[in-house]
């Protein structure tokens, strides 16, 4: 039975208009104009909900947006058009393309850390293939949840994209429907539910989980690149919502001879980007709630944990604030080296040759994102060859995020299906193969009644062999 | 009087029974059982003659399933070895392994040609085009295009990472799991397994027993030709499969139906392995009264019966054309049916036999429904004994009967009439999305229309099946018919993961990447990102000296 609003998203898709390039840019503009009209509101509800700075709301989640949109304008007409193919001569006279075409009705499942961006990116996807859309924000970012089922309808067209808001009893009920995709963003666990819900119409699934995303550093001789090193391995740790992030770095692999001088470095940079005493931080979001702040302080809270840190443990339990802390080797059975981390807990796991790490990171699952920093040429090339993840960045992090041309999605345990850039419109569409043929020329020698010369045909045919077709034709190949 | 006893039968079993002289009535027709059944509990169905019946019960025991879940655990864990080993991840590997598939083909194709024979009655023409042609295609096109396909991919990167370069490259998942289906046992365990190896994986191959020759030749020669350490058959049925899909795999590939695809896709869902389902669907021809009737029916009687006799994923199911055409079509049906397989089709050898009697009763309780039965215009004939049904063509059944539910899968042909052709779209589109739909017409705006308003896995105008050849197409489903497709360099990335890689040294930092965050950072950031050069200007000259 299907429910009110699937019933008017059907009728929306059936009627055909979204499949107009018209309608399409109409949506996407609405979604630019939508954030530029509302930057307040934006900053307002994410400060609320993650005591996000603005800066960093528009560095990572209207601005992210905004380049997604633009870049979809800008090439959706080509996106759209049928891509023509080659055909063998055998084919003659035939013609042959693959034709895009929108799945129907998505539905995005959003996760809290990103709430606008892990919302809109998937949606200018699924917009620009033409389909109609369900949006469940999460529930665990509220302000935001409540400004997208407040503003989405005010701006887009109300009867093909809806927000549906709620918490896991609606999610469920979501998960009973028929979709022709999901596009889910969250955790394993939760991914996995996910997975099994589609199972009942066959619906096709991408999955962007998390893991946890590894950092080689090598030893860096310049002190130039050793700064600039720093500064990014800690911004990739704890500028993008606090190390609440599914490619944040959770741990550093480093050799046991420089892993003073970075300790060092990065307790630099975090003294300048966010403070030194909790009740004084800048710069940094909260911890997302009560259960997560718990988690968290749990996982410091083992002895052996608790002995390896050597900066920051200090939390602020009102405020739901957690120091940015380095660990020191802690026990690589601890939780804390069991499962993603997800927050500002950076663990520093020290290895005798830095080649050693490619050993290291093989043995666990395969993660969304593998940093490393070195300027080894022949290292690299190893990384490359012989490391999965779902993407690699040398020498910086969480930037490859808006390179709209590399696909973003995991492999393994991280995920599988990936978006952005173009990689978005296929996610949320159908390459249709389409053959014209004509009625001429009817190669007898397809069909039944089978015969010794139908069958020598054929084999020339399969290889192409064109002049041992004319031979035989004219009876001169046996 | 048929005494019926439900099995589950796995190669071994079969040609003992066989051998016990009990495949006197034609070959033993393995029952499919149903696949909820719980293995401890299993009761015994076996289809065969009431002659047979007394000494079925002495053969008949409970076996033993010998490939189980430590079996599977085994298999994996060995398989990871091989595969971290990096063998399989080699130029040289996959070269290697795809000549000696080529080899293997082309080496045993009598001995193909004999398995196909006896597990589906198929013509040898048959078996070459589509078993043989396709799967050396298959390897030949990737041995020349492999390091074409192997090299990673420049993307490109925008002023928001500079300096950078970024590429895409190309890497094996790992263990994969191909689970093939009985009616081209060849071509569908062959052509995704060609796809796995060039993409380097290690590769299990599970074939369908209910065509068991095939498989067990596909055993033998996997042995003999391929790297047994890292590519592998496993035989067996249900318990082998379920013992298989408990296992972690990093992709698994499955050519069957829906609601095996489902049990599928949920043991994946517990791994969170990623799936490529081509299933079925029925697949429509719509016959326009503008167009070459005569080439029409060939294509159409060639896409039905010349495929398998029906037992086709995309063959052409039910076609819809004008009442007013119907007749004219039919006749046409008619005569492309006597020029192919003669006056008397039951006894053509050009036609391929059913594959078991539980599909020969499926196919004739389609045609015996009532109200289905009376529309019967073309055949109807069946011969139990041989596994054969004649040609049927059937004139406007009911949408409600079985025969219009299910994918039929077999040599009958419904044709529904509509006054319009135009009335065919809804039609097709109030049915789940089929794998392939098929449109004869010379009229350019119907052709547009059907393209554009009806989805499918994939589509034809003007003819049936032969878009599967085509290897720069992507052959899959949509909806109810699958997810994923292959083909050409669509298996090699289908069993790919497409890895982003980003260089970047160590300059180019926009200020406004790190704390403290100023108002005139947010400008510039908003500046940036606007890409509007004076806007950055201006910004620039109000920030602060760093």
């Amino acid at each position: 039975m299907e429910t009110g609003y699937l019933r008017e998203l059907r009728q929306s898709f059936s009627s055909g208009r979204t499949r107009d390039a018209a309608w399409r840019k109409s949506q996407l503009r609405a979604i630019l104009r939508l954030l530029d009209e509302n930057e307040n509101q934006i900053f307002q509800a994410l400060q609320r909900d993650l005591g996000k700075h603005p800066i960093e709301v528009y560095r990572d989640e209207i601005g992210v947006v905004k380049k997604s949109v633009t870049y979809a304008l800008s090439c959706i007409d080509k996106w759209m058009a049928p891509k023509k193919n080659q055909l063998p001569l055998l084919f003659f006279p035939s013609r042959a393309e693959v034709r895009p075409e929108p799945l129907g009705i998505i539905l995005i499942f959003v996760s809290w850390n990103f709430p606008i961006t892990l919302a809109l990116d998937p949606l200018v996807g699924a917009i620009s293939a033409g389909n109609t859309v369900v949006i469940k924000p999460s529930e665990l970012s509220p302000e935001t949840s409540a400004f997208l089922a407040r503003t989405i309808p005010a701006y887009l067209d109300r009867k093909a994209i809806k927000v549906i808001e709620g918490g896991t009893d609606i999610a469920e009920n979501l998960l009973q429907q028929k979709w022709d995709k999901i596009f889910f963003t969250g955790s394993a666990r939760v991914a996995r539910i996910v997975m099994a819900a589609a199972v009942t119409h066959l619906t096709p699934v991408t999955l962007e989980l998390g893991g946890k995303c590894p950092a080689i550093v090598d030893s860096l001789s310049a002190t130039l690149d050793l700064k600039v090193a720093a500064k990014r391995l800690a911004a990739g740790k704890w500028g993008a919502c606090c190390g609440q992030a599914c490619i944040a770095i959770d741990y550093i692999l480093v050799e046991q001879k420089f892993s003073s001088a970075l300790i060092e470095l990065l307790k630099k940079s975090v003294k300048r980007f966010y403070g030194e005493n909790v009740k004084n931080l800048k710069n940094l979001s909260t911890i997302v709630n009560k259960h997560h702040f718990n988690r968290l302080r749990n996982l410091m809270e083992d002895p052996a944990v608790a002995a390896s840190i050597v900066y920051g443990g200090e939390v602020d339990e009102e405020n739901m604030i957690i120091q940015p802390t380095i660990l020191l080797d802690p026990p690589l059975d601890a939780e804390i080296m069991q499962e993603e981390i997800f927050g500002p807990l950076l663990p520093i796991i020290t290895l005798d040759n830095i080649k050693d790490s490619i050993e290291f990171i093989n043995s666990r699952p395969k993660p969304l994102a593998l940093y490393a920093f070195t300027k080894d040429d022949a290292f690299k090339k190893q990384i490359v060859a012989e490391t999965s993840s779902g993407s690699l960045t040398f020498n910086d992090t969480v930037i490859q995020f808006v390179c709209d041309d590399l696909p973003f999605g995991g492999v393994g345990l991280s995920g599988f299906g990936r978006y952005h850039g173009k990689y978005s419109f296929d996610a949320f569409s159908h390459e249709k193969a389409v053959l014209h043929r004509s009625f001429y020329l009817e190669l007898e020698a397809r069909h039944p009644p089978w015969n010794d010369f139908k069958l020598r045909f054929l084999r020339f045919a399969y290889m192409f062999d064109y002049w041992g077709l004319i031979l035989l034709y004219m009876g001169l190949k046996r | 009087m048929i005494t019926s006893v439900d099995c589950r039968i796995d190669a071994t079993m079969s040609m003992t029974l066989s051998s016990s002289g009990l495949n006197k009535i034609g070959s033993l027709h393995i029952a499919q059982t149903c696949l909820s059944m719980p293995s401890r509990h299993r009761s015994w169905r076996l289809l065969c003659s009431p002659i047979c019946s007394a000494s079925v019960s002495l053969l008949v025991e409970e076996r033993r399933s010998t490939f189980d879940r430590e079996k599977a655990d085994r298999l994996v864990k060995d398989l990871k070895k091989v595969f971290n080993s990096g063998k399989t991840k080699t130029y040289e590997w996959r070269i290697a392994q795809l000549t000696s598939m080529l080899k293997m083909i082309e080496e045993n194709e009598a001995d193909i040609y004999r398995a196909l024979y006896q597990d589906l009655s198929k013509p040898e023409s048959e078996a070459f085009i589509s078993e043989v042609a396709m799967t050396t295609g298959s390897c030949k096109l990737a041995l020349k295009e492999l390091d074409q396909w192997m090299k990673p991919q420049k993307a490109k990167t925008t002023v928001t990472t500079y300096p950078s370069s970024a590429e895409i490259v190309s890497e094996p998942l790992g263990i994969v799991l191909v689970i093939s289906t009985w009616n081209y046992p060849f071509l569908l365990s062959l052509d995704p397994v060609i796809g796995a190896l060039a993409a380097g994986n290690a590769v299990v191959l599970k074939p369908s027993e209910i065509a068991p020759a095939s498989a067990s030749l596909l055993s033998k020669l996997f042995r003999e030709y391929l790297d047994n350490s890292a590519v592998k058959v496993v035989e067996g049925a249900v318990d082998e499969t379920t013992a298989l899909l408990e296992q972690k795999w990093d992709k698994i590939f499955y050519t069957g139906n829906g609601r095996v695809g489902r049990i599928i896709m949920a043991a994946a869902a517990k791994h969170l392995t990623p799936v490529i389902l081509e299933l079925g669907g029925k697949c429509p021809a719509v016959v326009d009264s503008n167009t070459n009737l005569q080439v029409s029916a060939k294509r159409i009687v060639a896409g039905k019966w010349g495929c398998n006799n029906g037992q086709t994923c995309i063959a052409p199911d039910y076609i819809i054309t004008t009442k007013a055409f119907a007749p004219k079509l039919i006749d046409a049906l008619k005569n492309e049916l006597v020029e192919f397989f003669g006056d008397y089709p039951m006894k053509s050898k050009d036609m391929s036999r059913l594959i078991n009697l539980y599909h020969f009763k499926r196919l004739t309780s389609l045609m015996d429904e009532d109200e289905v039965s009376d529309k019967i215009v073309v055949g109807g004939q069946r011969n139990e004994e041989q596994l054969k049904i004649s040609p049927t063509i059937l004139l406007d059944v009911p949408e409600t009967s079985q025969i219009m539910q299910e994918e039929i899968f077999g040599p009958l042909l419904p044709i529904l009439t509509v006054d319009n052709v135009e009335d065919s779209f809804n039609i097709i589109n109030s049915r789940s999305k089929p794998l392939a739909a098929y449109i004869f017409t010379s009229d350019e705006e119907l052709k547009k229309a059907f393209v554009r308003d009806i989805s499918a896995g994939g589509m034809l105008i003007n003819d049936t099946i032969i878009h599967l050849t085509v290897d720069s197409l992507p052959f899959g489903g949509v909806g109810e018919s699958g997810m994923g497709s292959y083909h050409g360099k669509f298996s090699f990335d289908s069993f790919s993961h497409k890895k982003g890689v980003l260089y970047r040294g160590f300059t180019g930092d926009s200020p406004t990447r790190f704390p403290p965050y100023t108002p005139a950072k947010l400008r510039l950031l908003k500046a940036l990102i606007s890409g509007d050069i004076f806007q950055v200007l201006r910004s620039m000259i109000g920030l602060p000296k760093n």
